[in-house]
């Protein structure tokens, strides 16, 4: 199998996110992710996998994958990606995390967080407290997805809220995360000058959408044999010819971004 | 004592418009985890932090805090601000770092629970 290329947005919420667009619903998603070229999505929102099963089936005959994850807030309030081949490994990931997750969501205070079908009817309401923090450590968290074959990466690790040097200061030397995650607002080259710490560290753009224009704005161009979490992580090592590069900034076609917790 | 007084006795900006300044302090708490002040912040708190991110203002709503005390002159993100408004949470800044600050909250009477 010879090696193509893939454009990928690894970091999309959907309206399971208390703080995404209720909008967000599977089709529209998948939709929106075809219109700008992309050819992987990362479906990850907070603390949760339940809208990734309906995600999955929304891209079913597209030509679409979709990695099935979550994105966990750690103890430490760190976000990190969780991405997995099977929605399976993300739901396993899940019963990790709601075993450690205390409290219940507010919708008046943090939004709705609604569970939905492909076609976006509405199956109900998760009732845990979603926008908050998972009694796990960071490094257990990384550990946890890597024991599910997962990949583990840092969320938007240059936003001051919730990313792992805001929260952290630094990245832990020995935490063997999988990559780092950039917003459009910096470059690994401004990233590398900053933290000089995390220069051997692999970097990838994601868009971290919580509104369907959000969608693609920020990506990564993979070179792979095909879109799974085993050629990432050879891609994050440059191992076999597995290459990844930084798509330039797209701006969305709405001027303003809604940003909640992520 | 009120957010209005104590803003005016330690030289607070008030960030937010609206927002009740007449609400009685019971408290206080300082932390910069929001799952920290959803767990441990009490109604009637003034809750000390440098997290600027708007979530702070839901976690304020959710708790029905008093106010919101940024420490070294820290800025609310313009979300935070607008969240604030709507759900009439008092903003405040302060120069002073969150050591200071919370000695002086302490000087004025304002106490922690123990």
């Amino acid at each position: 199998m010879r090696l193509g290329q893939f454009k990928a947005d690894l970091h999309v919420h959907t309206c399971l996110s208390p703080c995404a667009d209720l909008s967000m619903g599977p089709r529209a998603i998948v939709a929106k992710a075809v219109q700008r070229g992309l050819d992987v999505i990362g479906v990850a929102d907070h603390n949760s996998a339940e809208n990734a099963l309906a995600v999955v089936n929304a891209a079913a005959r597209r030509n679409l994958t979709v990695l099935a994850g979550l994105e966990v807030t750690t103890q430490e309030e760190v976000h990190v990606l969780a991405l997995f081949d099977r929605v399976e490994e993300a739901q396993q990931l899940q019963e990790l995390v709601y075993q450690h997750l205390p409290g219940e969501n507010d919708p008046e205070a943090f939004g709705l967080q609604v569970v939905v079908s492909a076609d976006h009817d509405v199956v109900g309401f998760n009732t845990r407290l979603l926008a908050g923090a998972a009694e796990l450590s960071l490094e257990r968290v990384v550990e946890s997805i890597h024991a599910l074959g997962g990949l583990a990466i840092a969320a938007h690790a240059d936003r001051p809220a919730f990313g792992i040097l805001g929260q952290l200061g630094f990245i832990p030397e020995q935490l063997p995360l999988d990559a780092v995650e950039l917003s459009a607002n910096t470059t690994p080259e401004e990233f590398r000058r900053r933290f000089p710490e995390c220069a051997g560290r692999a970097f990838l753009r994601g868009s971290d959408a919580h509104t369907l224009e959000d969608v693609g704005t920020a990506s990564t161009f993979f070179r792979l044999r095909e879109p799974t979490t085993a050629e990432i992580k050879k891609a994050f090592r440059g191992e076999g010819g597995r290459q990844l590069s930084l798509a330039a900034a797209e701006r969305s076609d709405a001027g303003r971004r809604k940003r909640a917790i992520g | 004592m009120t957010v209005g007084e104590v803003a005016e006795k330690l030289g607070l900006e008030v960030l937010t418009e609206g927002g009740s300044l007449a609400r009685e302090i019971t408290g206080g708490y300082a932390s910069d985890l929001l799952s920290d002040v959803l767990a441990h912040g009490r109604a009637g708190d003034v809750w000390v932090t440098l997290q600027t991110h708007h979530n702070i203002i839901a976690v304020a709503s959710m708790k029905d805090l008093a106010a919101v005390l940024l420490v070294n002159g820290r800025q609310p993100e313009a979300e935070a601000l607008a969240a604030a408004s709507r759900e009439g949470v008092p903003v405040l800044s302060s120069p002073l770092p969150a050591f200071a600050l919370i000695g002086e909250l302490c000087r004025l009477g304002i106490r922690g629970a123990a």
